[in-house]
């Protein structure tokens, strides 16, 4: 039964192990929890789930495997030593509490019945005290009977615990299938993190020891080099609106999976293209502007930017002055994606749009072209490849970007000024 | 004797069915529980009650971003024995004398068994629990510098908290019990405001908590407060001792309630909820 439970529990996509149902066994048989459903779905709960947003799934196993489980319940129960049961007995009904059962048709066919309304009922916890009384849901029990047992209408008044608790199923909202979809993306995203966590000890400072050591003629003085913290810091602009539409879902995957990344994540928006202002609040997003050039100003050079866009867009609105769709820009978005690049050397274009297809839209390739090629497509691939690129040290970067000549461009006056 | 060691809540500590089923079990298996929860849920303090309603001494371990597993056993404090060298004094002899224990050493050595709070381990490294996987389990580990394996007297009571910063990994995850503490229901909050202001007036309560779970629903909010600022929310307006009507508010003017500085923690929020309310009043 319990095995069955088990397995029900993997193939529901919990990762439950060994260890962790033997910890239930051992639990069960040091006694935690008393005989009754409840108190095991608590127990098991705490055994073998490890995060919330498997509680939910838990939930719809646990009452698929346990629904008709009187029977079930009692074999477990049987398997159990006997002094377990005696708690049950010192609580056993009085006669008049038996007879009334009796007078309902019998404790299987009362259980029966519940069950039937548990289905009926359409929200299973909403108008719960009309349908299923007070106290406990404990009606498994060699004896069967058990005055915190399972009362049906009159019986009871309405109280907090009237349907089953793992009907209720409250984890349902913790349950984030937009996970399951980002966890690709998180693998990947995980590396750029990892870089961050080289030399994590408190390091003696060998050259400068020996160095000061020999200054102070063969006196020890000891140099440290401060720790170095844990910290990638990135900035994240995302396209949304206009053409992104289609891909907003895959952005926001990206997102939400490099949100729980990073310890130092800003993001903002852009639409189409980076003018002269962004915004961090996409739903407020008069109220939230944020001028570029502050932004440049607030970030150091150790930022390292992902752009998120399609870069699908007339080009116009890339070189002209004024050719933003939305608003009149003094500076072509070009100059303003040259100053991004400068202010932050380590920075990559991540286009959700198959690479096949970039070669067909101009736009992209002259946004290429702006950042030197570092657009990568929005596949596991690309972003291993991206990743490789931010990790590239400052001064390589630096290197790599003079080679194609982008670096000296916040220099250069606005083009197409007449 | 396992069955003298049950937790069922304290005076000022209301815990649920689930959560106290979760504590049973850890205590009685001696394995860590982990729990995770909203900020300000109480879950650093489930330790403190624990230890308070069972009598045992408390080690509190507290995670920085920059903390190491190896601080919570042991430091060796090479650098100060160094320096005792050059110095010529006596002690730079024995290696004990730079062995600077860590909480998790003391808790080990405790003559009862204590309990001990990890708190807030996702601040953490990564690699941090997967360091502690072999100290959780067998509840031992190895000085390298005196040779000396350290064993728990009695294994401690272990409540480790998280705020879900960082995944946990899933070695770590298999050695402990797991328990989230969801938000409480407007029952079980009214039963924790009584266990903490017991001569509460009672439509005081009504009101308090009735503005509470309508600023909790205020969508959008970057803090949604929680029991904490409840709690210190209450303890104002007993202070200012105002009456239930001031919470209320029909008055058009005076749109979000009172003392909300304890309830709403950012400029933004207190906006947000200050136009939907101005709205919804303009609705009706």
């Amino acid at each position: 039964m319990l095995v069955r439970f088990f397995f029900e529990l993997r193939t529901a996509g919990i990762p439950v192990s060994i260890t962790e149902f033997l910890a239930l066994l051992a639990a069960l048989e040091a006694r935690v929890a008393e005989v009754s459903a409840q108190d095991f779905y608590y127990l098991a709960r705490a055994c073998l789930v490890k995060d919330e947003r498997h509680y939910d799934r838990f939930d719809r196993v646990f009452a698929r495997i346990f629904h008709g489980a009187e029977q079930a319940f009692a074999q477990l129960v049987a398997t159990v030593p006997a002094e377990w049961l005696q708690s049950l007995a010192l609580r056993a009904f009085s006669e008049e509490e038996r007879r009334r059962v009796q007078a309902l048709g019998g404790w299987e066919k009362l259980l029966a019945t519940l069950r039937e309304r548990l289905r009926e009922q359409q929200q299973r916890h909403a108008g719960g005290n009309r349908w299923i009384g007070t106290g406990g849901t404990s009606p498994f029990g060699t004896g069967g009977f058990n005055p915190e047992g399972v009362r049906i209408g009159e019986l009871g008044a309405g109280a907090r615990r009237a349907v089953k608790v793992w009907e209720q199923r409250e984890y349902r909202n913790l349950d984030d299938t937009v996970e399951l979809g980002t966890r690709n993306l998180k693998l990947a995203l995980r590396r750029l993190r990892r870089f961050a966590r080289e030399g994590a000890l408190d390091e003696l400072d060998l050259e400068g020891t020996i160095d000061a050591t020999a200054r102070n003629g063969g006196w020890l003085d000891l140099k440290l080099v401060p720790e170095r913290h844990n910290a990638v810091k990135v900035l994240l602009f995302l396209d949304v609106g206009g053409s992104m539409d289609g891909h907003v879902r895959i952005c926001e995957e990206l997102f939400s999976a490099a949100r729980s990344e990073f310890k130092h994540l800003e993001h903002f928006y852009f639409h189409n293209f980076i003018y002269e202002t962004l915004w961090k609040d996409n739903q407020r997003r008069s109220a939230t502007r944020i001028p570029t050039e502050r932004m440049l100003r607030t970030y150091g050079r150790d930022y390292r930017v992902i752009l998120v866009g399609d870069a699908a867009l007339s080009p116009y609105e890339i070189v002209q002055p004024g050719g933003s769709i939305e608003h009149w820009n003094e500076e072509a978005g070009s100059v303003w994606m040259q100053r991004l690049c400068a202010a932050f050397p380590r920075l990559v274009w991540l286009n959700p749009e198959p690479a096949e297809r970039w070669a067909y839209a101009p736009s992209t390739e002259i946004t290429r072209e702006l950042i030197a090629g570092r657009m990568f497509p929005l596949t596991l691939e690309g972003l291993d490849l991206a990743i490789g690129e931010l990790r590239r040290p400052l001064g390589g970067a630096a290197a790599a970007l003079a080679g194609t000549g982008a670096t000296s461009v916040t220099q250069s006056p606005p083009p197409g000024v007449s | 004797m396992n069955n003298l060691l049950r937790f069922s809540g304290t005076d000022r500590y209301v815990a649920t069915d689930d959560l106290m089923m979760a504590v049973n079990a850890a205590i009685t298996l001696a394995r860590p529980l982990l729990i995770k929860g909203e900020p300000g849920t109480g879950k650093t303090q489930l330790a403190q009650e624990i230890a308070r309603a069972l009598g045992r001494p408390l080690y509190e371990w507290h995670i920085k971003s920059t903390s190491k597993a190896q601080q919570g056993l042991y430091e060796y404090d090479a650098v100060s024995r160094l320096r005792d060298s050059q110095l010529g004094e006596e002690r730079v002899h024995d290696i004990r004398n730079y062995i600077v224990k860590g909480r998790l050493w003391e808790a080990f050595e405790s003559a009862v068994q204590p309990v001990l709070l990890i708190d807030e381990i996702d601040k953490a490294d990564i690699e941090f629990p997967n360091d502690l996987l072999r100290e959780l389990d067998r509840m031992e580990f190895y000085v390298h510098e005196t040779r000396e394996l350290v064993s728990a007297r009695h294994r401690p009571i272990i409540i480790i908290t998280s705020n879900n910063e960082k995944e946990l990994p899933d070695a770590f995850l298999r050695r402990c019990f797991f328990h989230y503490i969801r938000f409480p229901d407007e029952a079980t909050m009214r039963a924790i405001v009584t266990v903490h202001y017991p001569h509460l007036k009672r439509e005081l309560l009504a009101a308090a908590l009735a503005v509470f779970f309508e600023v909790r629903a205020t969508p959008g909010l970057k803090k949604k407060p929680s029991t904490s600022e409840l709690l210190d929310w209450i303890k104002l307006l007993l202070a200012e001792d105002l009456p239930p009507e001031a919470l209320r508010g029909t008055d058009p003017h005076k749109v979000i309630p009172v003392l909300h500085g304890a309830l709403l923690k950012n400029e933004q929020d207190v906006h947000l909820f200050e136009q939907l309310v101005f709205m919804h009043r303009r609705a009706r």
